[in-house]
């Protein structure tokens, strides 16, 4: 016996996935709305992803250095957070302000509550909201995006590149959302703009055909299932038809859907693990929370949008969700 | 017929390398080890001792209480130690050793069982040493003679062999499928059961054709195919998938009218009525990345595992693991010096980096564990109570319900050892009971 042989409880074999490989495909996932922002942002969108993502891994490595744990960087969910964060801030936030909310989201949500899986509340949510409450004119100062579409469509007509497309100085005093022109009674841009990301808007999510394709990736590889996105969404979309100010079942549901943080919000926020329930069931009763209230906070409070805090609150409600969705076991009664 | 199949379960690759090697017969090894007890239930007591002379078939464990199965010698030849060894992970076994002499001489014991009653047929089962042969290794004697006030109304025969590389079952389908019917009609008539349901995963087409045929004659045995999906062999998610019947927590099979059967068992039956040749050889599966030729093997039980493989080519590298069973359900064992068992159907030699055991991450809640166990628990909450030693929460976590199929184990990116704390919660459990 010069060998020794490992022993260990069966099963001997596993799956090829790993937590790195979860959190790079949500890497994957997030590129086409990342570049879609880029692209309608310019290099300041380019610039705050960047230092945000940088900042996140930072913190990350810093603070299990400090709290004397292992380095986890390599998993990958900083990045995740880091980028998410990101594409939830206004293109032309102070950098220094990302900054500070990478650390809040990083260090005080996720590795102050014992690190990935166990902060309470998704971190990159959470941090936005600690932004919004503590910066929240920058907050809300919305850009003009550059005018990408009509410009292309131009470019299409004449046959030469307009000036549009080619680095157009952005406008950085204030430009409506579509939410909020929706609240203050206006005219919201085309639904066509709003898919193809022709709005004003967080870094990310102003494209929704970006979003729905990493959305949809998510969902084919098999990282999310479609409940929470489709119930999210499908429920914010009946509500806001049912219950519209201007008379009941007349609303803009398409709007609701493809306009603010919806799409970005339930296809990447409401799918965290870590935050959502563990069962098919409470996921139902989750993803319905998640809609009802962003459709209350949308259209019966002074805020324009509810999708971060609704997907907080909904996190919050999730120990509680967990528990009344106990599944009965095979060959249990059918009450628990 | 089917009814909907089983919640959750995983898709591991199936890895069936050996599915079309026809079975080669392993000779005499040089020595044999016979554990006392090979079996669920009470261990036997050793009926010889050292120098004495043994032939095939004798009886050389007595069957100590009523579940319990009596051990024979697979050899002819002298016994040269009798003591008390560790086999796998549990208690130290007393083991017969013996050197066997290569005559392979048949004890005057062996004969065929006169059968003439539903008694005198359980009675020859259990002199058979026959035990559960698809790796659980219940007697059989007593799975054949439930409790008078229960209807059993179905006999099932388990030969869905979902397990990975495993596929010694598979062979017993395709070289011995007329002693599998013929088994099924002696247990139909003894047992006074009407019907009999053989479940085949899909993946084994051949298996399921050629069963077909030679239960096509007989009205009240037909052929059942399974979607492939790991546990469908589980004695549990058999039954679900082939009469909807739940078996209630903590009850058996015969709760819910049917009895289950490995088919390799069943057609024993048949061949031990016909020749009264006891349990002393068996097929297994020779496996893994480390086996120069994985064959299927009848190999003589008390064989040591290094002979198996020295027969199957040797290995080619020292193995990082070496498992007895599948590699979702197998043991690991510490030394290739243990030896086949009655319910070894399978021995695998992995390399070293196939044996490595994944370092774990912490739980994302993937809810991964949730949606594939069969038995609808919720493995990632038992394993964070368990490692936070909170034992008295555990009690409406029915780990005591778990089948230990490793699907959750299997399934989770934080490679999480899952199954692991269950095992330690149900022995926590367990420990409060005897209190």
């Amino acid at each position: 016996m010069d060998k020794r042989l490992n022993v260990s409880s069966s099963p001997h074999i596993r799956h090829g996935a790993t937590t790195q490989k979860i959190m790079l495909n949500v890497i994957i996932a997030l590129l086409p709305a990342t570049l879609a922002g880029i692209y309608f942002f310019g290099a300041r969108a380019a610039l705050l992803i960047f230092v945000t993502v940088l900042a996140s891994v930072g913190f990350e490595y810093l603070s299990r250095l400090v709290l004397k744990r292992n380095n986890t960087i390599g998993d990958l969910s900083a990045v995740v957070t880091g980028l998410l964060l990101a594409l939830n801030l206004p293109p032309t936030l102070p950098i220094w302000m990302a900054v500070v909310g990478a650390f809040f989201a990083i260090v005080i949500v996720k590795q102050l509550f014992g690190g990935l899986g166990y902060n309470f509340v998704n971190p990159a949510l959470a941090a936005r909201a600690f932004l919004l409450v503590s910066f929240g004119s920058d907050m809300s100062k919305w850009t003009e995006p550059i005018n990408r579409i009509t410009a292309l469509a131009a470019e299409a007509v004449s046959g030469t590149t307009s000036g549009a497309t080619s680095g157009a100085t952005v406008d950085v005093s204030t430009y409506a959302t579509p939410l909020s022109i929706l609240k203050d009674g206006g005219e919201p841009p085309s639904l066509l703009d709003m898919f193809l990301g022709q709005t004003g808007g967080s870094v990310g999510e102003v494209c929704a055909l970006a979003i729905i394709i990493g959305g949809l990736y998510l969902i084919i590889k098999g990282v999310i299932s479609w409940h929470i996105p489709v119930i999210y969404t499908g429920t914010v979309a009946l509500m806001a038809w049912v219950l519209a100010p201007e008379g009941m079942f007349t609303g803009y549901a398409l709007y609701h859907v493809l306009a603010g943080g919806l799409l970005l919000g339930a296809f990447f926020m409401a799918t965290d693990y870590t935050t959502s329930p563990m069962t098919k069931k409470g996921t139902v009763i989750y993803a319905l929370g998640c809609g009802l209230l962003t459709i209350v906070f949308r259209l019966y409070t002074g805020m324009p949008e509810g999708v971060s805090y609704a997907i907080l609150l909904m996190n919050v409600a999730t120990p509680l969700i967990d528990r009344l969705t106990r599944p009965r076991r095979f060959g249990g009664a059918t009450h628990v | 017929m089917i009814f909907g199949g089983f919640r959750g379960g995983v898709n591991p690759p199936s890895s069936k390398n050996t599915m079309e090697l026809a079975t080669v017969r392993m000779d005499v090894p040089s020595k044999v080890v016979i554990p006392m007890n090979q079996h669920i239930g009470a261990p036997c007591q050793a009926l010889v001792k050292k120098g004495d002379n043994v032939k095939v078939g004798q009886v050389i464990g007595n069957a100590g209480s009523y579940v319990s199965a009596p051990i024979h010698s697979s050899v002819s030849g002298t016994v040269t130690s009798i003591d008390e060894r560790i086999i796998s992970a549990s208690k130290p076994i007393v083991c017969v050793e013996i050197k066997p002499d290569g005559l392979q001489e048949l004890s005057e014991e062996v004969k065929p069982p006169s059968i003439d009653s539903r008694e005198s047929f359980l009675n020859a089962i259990k002199a058979s040493g026959l035990t559960g042969l698809g790796g659980a290794g219940f007697p059989t004697h007593v799975k054949l003679n439930p409790p008078e006030e229960v209807v059993v109304d179905l006999l099932l025969i388990n030969a869905a062999e979902c397990e990975p590389y495993i596929t010694s079952d598979y062979r017993e389908c395709m070289e011995n499928s007329s002693n599998i019917i013929e088994g099924i009609n002696h247990v139909l008539k003894w047992t006074g059961i009407p019907k009999a349901i053989i479940g085949v995963e899909d993946n084994k087409p051949k298996a399921i054709k050629k069963l077909s045929e030679v239960a096509s004659s007989y009205d009240n045995i037909t052929v059942c195919s399974l979607k492939s999906r790991y546990p469908q062999g589980a004695e549990k998610m058999l039954i679900q998938t082939l009469t909807g019947r739940e078996v209630p927590s903590g009850k058996l099979p015969h709760d819910v009218g049917c009895l289950v059967m490995n088919v390799t068992s069943v057609a024993f039956v048949a061949q031990y009525i016909k020749t009264g040749l006891p349990l002393i050889k068996r097929r297994i599966t020779v496996d893994g990345s480390c086996v120069v030729t994985p064959k299927n093997v009848e190999v003589l039980i008390g064989t040591p595992l290094q002979e198996v493989f020295d027969f199957c080519g040797g290995l080619i590298m020292d193995p990082g693991k070496v498992i007895m069973g599948g590699p979702m359900m197998g043991i690991a064992l510490y030394s290739e010096e243990l030896p086949v068992m009655k319910h070894t159907n399978a021995i695998l030699a992995f390399d070293e980096k196939e044996g490595l055991i994944p370092e774990e991450g912490p739980c994302i809640r993937c809810a991964r564990c949730v949606n594939v166990c069969p038995v609808n628990l919720l493995p990632f909450d038992i394993d964070r109570l368990v490692k936070a030693n909170r034992i008295e929460d555990l009690n409406d976590h029915h780990a005591m319900d778990c089948i230990e199929c490793g699907a959750c184990v299997y399934i989770c990116p934080a490679k999480r050892m899952l199954l692991q704390s269950i095992r330690l919660a149900k022995d926590a459990t367990r420990r409060a009971l005897q209190k």
